[in-house]
């Protein structure tokens, strides 16, 4: 047994965890909560150091543990991106949770918890393993919902998302045993096997529905949303912009490596639904978060008609249905970390401040960071030559190739209804009635974050910062 | 005898459970569970995991529903509010409940499982070695990684507890122990010199 | 070198258009005005060095898509080198007479900033002109064609606060659409059949089109003449040749110095020049030829005609304009290119000599352009009056007959109207002959009008005309001596024989049959080009003489290899100058009797016009409203498109598209908003039952449709 080389597979995990297990003693004995600032410096930069780690160093495939550990260039560019986009989150809570007294010594290293968890997902190879990794994650999850222990709509997320996570981790352990009914084991490499196309018993397909009933509740696709605009808008802001980035991606990451690796046979059978979560997510993310004046709720319908593209991609049942999901999702992720680093930055007397409403005539008080917004705002609606429209284009071209050309169709029709409340938005900014004015602050870590992220919308057109190259190298290791 | 036996423990789970979610009483309810939760344990014994069998009876039976039956008595819940707000939705929810039933007969009906399936299923009892030391080199060895995700797990279920529920009160008094010890009568006390006759 | 000149009034464009407000006004405007001398001074000197070898200069690498990759190239050939320095000359004078012209203007309020856009126009119009002129290929081409469309949309529309300069602006943009289309169509056409836009794949394959049959709308056509004939097209556009002439008298709405440069001198020829650098298409499409000879010449008398009774200074000057090019077209038409050239490049003299010359009187006379208003001015303006005259004095053709001796118009205009005679096109000839006494007629008429007589207008206004400041006058005398001289000093390069003309485009020329003819006329050659330009007229006519009815020289350039290409078989260089005396004579004598008449008319007899109008009040209103051309057009197009416009916009486009989208977006969608807000109702078991319905609807979609196979 050769549990060295095992244990070298999984060192960035070991080190993330090891490092929070440490932090934690030792701040619960040195100074608790006075570190907090600092712990969340240094767990987001060991977080983007793991990151660049793991972007660098690895290569080819690497199984650990019998199976049920991964590491190939999938996982890599899930984690990659996961942890980058945790990082900047991290980052950005920093100022808003000080300020809010919300600033506990735990938080970075629930985060960092949670990040583990993540990394688990995405080199899942066992539903064993997935199931833990899901676990970790989603209780980090549950706990940072809640974080403002005082705010009744704070708990009630975090009870919502608790009890709901519950029920979706019940429909997922039913479906993993209805698998494991079939086919007698719960490696993916051994599923595989079994699963081929053709001789799938109706019971295995009941088990791969209850699967991704469950995984379609953590990207929170239609019908599996309801709890994410309440949790977006009753958990921190700051925690909100944590829940839109990483665990989608993980979660995205673990639905094309469950399907991919472990049900490579039945492509025909889950394709039909995941092409229906799809089309429900694009649309009522669209038409849903036209009724909404909190940008937090719009914020969580809007994830919820990207989830319905990213989707779309999967889908597809191709490689480059897999390769347009990954591409997708690092624009998305990108996009989200600077449109929350401008809602955190949207206060008046130093409250936060979630109705759009107030962004009226935006443009003439902060006129840099209302372009800023206006061209994250354009990329998520999908305007050329945003990069939004470039990961959209993908998609829709995979969907196209691979003869889901009506759910390409439905995909355009609910991007132009969904662009309606974005440009509303913009609408306000520019052209909006002169209302009582925001605080002009601009915390340089928020500030940098958005701009960033608004030029990386502008620039990446070019060659998309070479994203799509490693995403292709990473859907033609997934789907062989 | 063990087919009466497996037939008596399976309906009293099944049982178990549908009593559990009808009862009107939430006490019933949770003995109800509990009778479930025994009921599969003498499945286990059947079976001849007799550790297994045994957790169940200590963790789930002893821990876990006592713990609920304290928040169930403690927590004062309308439950008959609730249950009005969801009879509205009630004959929605039996023709779905219908559905989903008439779907699993069809799927358990035909249930098939894959040839190859028997072969890579592992044994219910090991061969030669106590059902306790197979659990444990199985745990240590082939789960070494899943066991200690769940340690994680339930670090994390740990820190959330103290992270929601811990408060620091400035208006309460605190017993500091390395304070206690550190005191000595020269700092704890001031002899001072009273006159007869006077105050101080 | 040529990369300097094509880039420098770019360059200025930028600077000026978006640079005034950090280097100020005045500066911008000098900036703009000294990168165009600088141009200006190397296209002279590229144009005298140049030794007629065609040259390509490579730019950038500008298309690269399939069969279709080309190269950003200047080619620099002749051609070229006449262009460059008629555009640049023209644009650097009108840049500096728009410093006098363009200050103070009534159309700005005070502390408005006009005059930095005004030169950034003008720059970038250069830009594009020059851009079209050097084209190595037709996509290069058509960009430069746009371009100075787009300028001259910009400057036509400049004074865009009066609805008839943005009126103006929209129809000469949409008037060259039509043009552009068939352009388009010729370069596709072109492509389809050469699967290459190069000049020089293009020329090379010709005599391979020529008999090419090609499928276009209904019915099969030879390949080249329908090339050429939709190039023509193009060119008609652009060159407001009759059908799509409307929007040049329009165009004048724009600001003098705008007329002067865009539509007399440089953009209204690029037409001519289409069709003169297509000659090697051309010389294979005798029909589509004979199609532009009849077109050019029918414009001609047309816009003459027309011309006649105008008003406005203006647009008298337009219309002759008009009618000038319609003389290029019939000189390219009958395949003398070199005569086109040679008007081409005399008339952007004389016009804008003329254009500059009203626009100072128009300036003197505080923006008014009504002729009837003026009257006595040459005391007031001396200068303007004497380079109006020189003006008139080139355009109606004022010389010595059978020699080369006279002003510029006089040379080029007997070469076409020789070349049209030896073409053998006797509509062409005798259309070219009454329009060039009626040219004469109309130009008088302006000059006695304005200059002599009696002051007809506002007596305030009269009195305070003033002559021009310096910045306007200067340009006004060299163009003055280019209308002088411009047609004297380079008659034998344009026109003179054979192997001279040959040698100016870079062509071989061989002598053909009848040996000791041919030894003689060398012989005589050599004498006359040791004389003096003008002096070695008279033996060039005596040879001409001499040769009769013999052709002693051919063109035997191989395609695309000189500027211009002549089959061997087009003898009409020599034709013409063997025409006979009395068709030599006969533009001069036209233009004897216009200018006769105008005097009878306008000064010994001033009632007589009038009285002349009201007997013959029919033709006097057919000619006085442009032969009821715009007319005609608003009723059986403008109106019917409109109609069709105003059905799709309000009907199809309101009603059905809106109409359905509106619903959507304010019935349908906002139903399910509501509806999905109602769902969210903020309990767990809520969102507990829809996961269950969603998880019993996937069920059951399985066991329906999945399950089945």
């Amino acid at each position: 047994m050769t549990i060295g080389s095992d244990l070298n597979i999984i060192l960035p995990e070991i080190v993330l965890s090891v490092f929070a297990l440490f932090a934690l003693v030792g701040a619960a004995y040195a100074g608790k909560d006075k570190l907090g600032p600092l712990l969340v410096w240094v767990t987001s930069a060991l977080m983007a150091a793991v990151g660049v780690w793991i972007g660098m160093s690895g290569d080819g495939t690497n199984i650990a543990f019998n199976g049920m550990f991964v590491d190939d260039g999938f996982s890599r560019f899930a984690k990659v991106t996961i942890l980058l986009s945790a990082a900047a989150v991290l980052l950005m809570s920093q100022e808003y949770m000080a300020r809010r007294d919300l600033l506990r010594f735990e938080y970075p290293l629930l985060v960092a918890l949670a990040a583990v968890g993540m990394m688990m997902m995405v080199s899942a190879g066992d539903l064993i393993a997935l199931y833990m990794g899901l676990e970790l994650q989603s209780l980090a999850l549950y706990v940072v919902a809640a974080l403002r222990r005082d705010s009744v709509k704070s708990t009630e997320a975090g009870l919502k998302y608790f009890v709901l996570g519950a029920l979706s981790s019940g429909l997922l352990l039913y479906g993993a045993s209805l698998v494991y009914g079939y086919s007698g084991t719960t490696l993916f490499s051994g599923i595989v096997q079994t699963a081929e196309h053709g001789q799938v018993s109706l019971g295995l397909l009941f088990g791969i529905v209850f699967l991704v009933a469950g995984l379609a509740f953590k990207v929170s696709a239609v019908p599996f949303h309801m709890w994410t605009p309440d949790v977006y808008e009753g958990s921190p802001t700051p925690i909100t912009a944590f829940f839109a980035t990483a665990p989608k991606v993980a979660a995205m990451g673990l639905f094309a490596r469950v399907l991919f690796d472990a049900f490579d046979g039945a492509v025909a059978d889950w394709s039909q639904i995941i092409a229906l979560l799809s089309l429900l997510s694009m649309f009522l993310g669209a038409v849903a978060a036209i009724g909404q004046r909190n940008i937090k709720r719009l914020m969580a319908y809007s994830s919820i008609a990207h989830m319905g593209y990213a989707l779309m991609g999967l889908a597809s049942g191709t490689e480059l249905g897999v390769q347009a999901m990954l591409i997708y999702m690092a624009i998305y992720v990108t996009m989200n970390v600077g449109t929350f680093a401008f809602i955190l930055m949207m206060e008046r007397d130093g409250a936060p401040v979630v109705d759009i409403d107030a962004l009226n005539m935006y443009s003439k008080a902060e006129p840099g960071k209302a372009l800023a917004m206006l061209v994250l705002l354009f990329s998520l609606a999908g305007v050329p030559p945003m990069l939004g429209f470039f990961g959209k284009l993908y998609v829709l071209r995979a969907a196209y190739e691979g003869g889901l050309a009506w759910l390409a169709v439905a995909g355009v029709v609910a991007s132009v209804i969904g662009a309606f409340y974005y440009l509303r938005i913009v609408y306000y900014m520019y052209f909006g009635e002169e209302r009582e004015a925001l605080d002009r602050t601009n915390p340089p870590v928020l500030w940098g974050l958005l701009m960033i992220s608004a030029v990386a919308m502008v620039v990446g057109i070019v060659n998309m910062f070479g994203v799509e190259g490693a995403a292709a190298a990473a859907a033609a290791v997934l789907v062989n | 005898m063990s087919a009466f036996a497996f037939y008596l423990f399976a309906i009293c789970v099944v049982a178990g459970g549908f009593f559990t979610v009808i009862s009107r009483n939430p006490v019933h309810s949770v003995l109800w569970l509990i009778l479930a939760f025994l009921s599969s344990s003498g499945l286990f014994v059947l079976l001849g995991a007799e550790f297994v069998a045994m957790l169940m009876i200590v963790v789930y039976v002893g821990a876990v529903a006592v713990l609920f039956l304290f928040v169930v008595m403690m927590l004062d819940v309308d439950f008959a509010e609730l249950k009005a707000e969801m009879a509205k939705y009630m004959p929605l929810a039996l023709l779905i409940g219908v559905v989903i039933l008439m779907q699993f007969v069809m799927a358990y009906g035909a249930w098939e499982t894959n040839p190859a399936a028997d072969g890579l299923r592992a044994q219910v009892t090991p061969v030669d070695k106590h059902n306790t030391e197979a659990l444990g080199a199985i745990l240590y060895d082939q789960y070494f990684l899943l066991f200690q995700l769940s340690g994680l797990i339930l670090l994390v279920a740990m820190i959330g507890a103290i992270v929601l529920t811990l408060r620091h009160r400035t208006d309460v008094k605190r017993q500091d122990i390395l304070a206690q010890i550190y005191r000595d009568p020269a700092k704890a006390m001031e002899l001072k010199d009273v006159k007869p006759g006077e105050g101080l | 070198m040529e990369t300097i000149i094509l880039f420098a009034p770019l360059i200025g464009a930028i600077i000026c258009g978006f640079g005034w407000w950090i280097i100020g006004e005045t500066a911008a405007q000098w900036t703009a005005t000294g990168l165009l001398f600088l141009a200006c001074l190397l296209s002279w000197v590229v144009f005298f060095s140049f030794d007629g070898v065609t040259q390509q200069i490579p730019v950038m690498r500008f298309i690269e898509s399939g069969t279709l990759a080309t190269d950003w190239a200047i080619r620099l050939d002749r051609l070229t080198a006449i262009m460059l320095i008629v555009v640049t000359t023209v644009s650097a004078l009108v840049h500096l007479y728009s410093f006098g012209y363009m200050d103070h203007d009534p159309q700005w309020n005070e502390g408005e900033s006009y005059k930095p856009r005004f030169f950034a126009y003008l720059s970038f119009f250069t830009f594009a002109m020059l851009a079209l002129i050097t084209s190595d290929n037709l996509v290069q081409m058509f960009f430069g064609w746009e371009g100075v469309g787009v300028a001259s949309y910009l400057l036509i529309g400049f004074y865009y606060r009066k609805p008839s300069a943005n009126a103006a602006a929209i129809k000469a943009f949409v008037v060259n659409r039509v043009g552009d289309f068939g352009f388009a169509l010729g370069i596709f056409a072109l492509f389809f059949l050469t699967d290459s836009i190069n000049f020089s794949d293009i020329f090379a394959s010709a005599p391979t089109l020529a008999e090419t049959r090609v499928t276009f709308l209904w019915s099969e056509w030879n390949a080249v003449e329908i090339v050429a004939f939709l190039l023509f097209i193009g060119a008609m556009g652009k060159s407001a040749q009759l059908l799509l002439h409307t929007w040049l008298p329009d165009a004048m709405e724009g600001p003098t110095p705008v007329s002067a440069l865009i539509h007399a001198a440089t953009m209204v020829t690029a037409g001519v020049f289409l069709v003169c650098r297509m000659s090697p298409i051309m010389e294979f499409a005798p029909h589509a030829t004979a199609f532009i000879t009849v077109m050019g010449a029918a414009t001609a008398f047309f816009a003459a005609t027309v011309g006649l009774v105008q008003t406005d200074i203006k647009r008298v000057i337009a219309y002759s304009t008009c009618s000038q090019l319609g003389y290029m077209f019939v000189a390219a038409g009958v395949g003398m290119y070199s005569a086109a050239m040679f008007h081409l490049f005399t008339h952007a003299f004389f016009k804008a000599l003329l254009f500059l010359g009203a626009g100072s009187v128009i300036h003197a006379m505080h923006h008014e352009q009504d002729m009837m208003n003026y009257g006595n001015l040459r005391k007031k303006i001396p200068y303007t009056f004497w380079a109006m005259m020189i003006g008139t004095l080139a355009i109606t053709g004022v010389g010595i007959p059978l020699t080369t001796i006279g002003f510029a118009g006089f040379l080029s205009k007997d070469a076409i109207i020789e070349s049209a005679y030896a073409g053998g096109s006797g509509f062409g000839f005798w259309a070219l002959v009454i329009a060039a006494f009626m040219t004469s007629f109309y130009s008088w008429r302006l000059i006695f009008l304005t200059f002599f007589g009696k002051e007809r207008g506002d007596k305030h206004t009269h009195e305070h005309a003033h002559e021009s400041p310096m910045v306007m006058l200067i340009p006004l005398g060299v163009l003055s001596l280019g209308a002088v001289f411009a047609g004297m000093i380079w008659y034998n390069q344009f026109f003179g024989h054979a192997d001279q003309v040959g040698k100016f485009y870079g062509i071989p020329v061989a002598e053909a049959h009848a040996d000791d003819h041919a030894k003689d006329a060398t012989n005589g050659d050599d004498h006359a080009k040791a004389d003096d330009h003008g002096k070695a007229k008279d033996d060039d006519h005596g040879g001409d003489k001499a040769y009769g009815g013999d052709h002693h020289y051919a063109f035997v350039g191989k395609l695309g290899e000189g500027a211009l290409y002549m089959a061997p078989d087009n003898h009409v260089l020599d034709d013409a100058h063997a025409a006979p005396k009395w068709v030599k004579v006969s533009p001069f004598i036209a233009m004897v009797l216009g200018l006769a008449l105008a005097y009878l008319f306008y000064i010994v007899n001033p009632a007589l016009p009038k009285r002349l109008a009201e007997n013959q009040r029919p033709l006097y209103l057919f000619l006085k409203n442009k032969w009821y051309f715009d007319e005609l057009y608003d009723a059986v197009i403008v109106g019917p498109i409109k109609a069709l416009g105003r059905l799709l916009w309000k009907g199809g486009d309101g009603s059905i598209i809106d109409g359905f989208l509106n619903g959507v977006a304010m019935g349908i969608v906002p139903f399910f908003t509501r509806l999905a807000g109602r769902a969210q109702s903020g309990y767990i078991f809520t969102y507990a039952f829809w996961m269950v319905i969603g998880i019993a609807a996937f069920v059951t979609w399985m066991t329906l449709g999945g399950g089945a196979n």
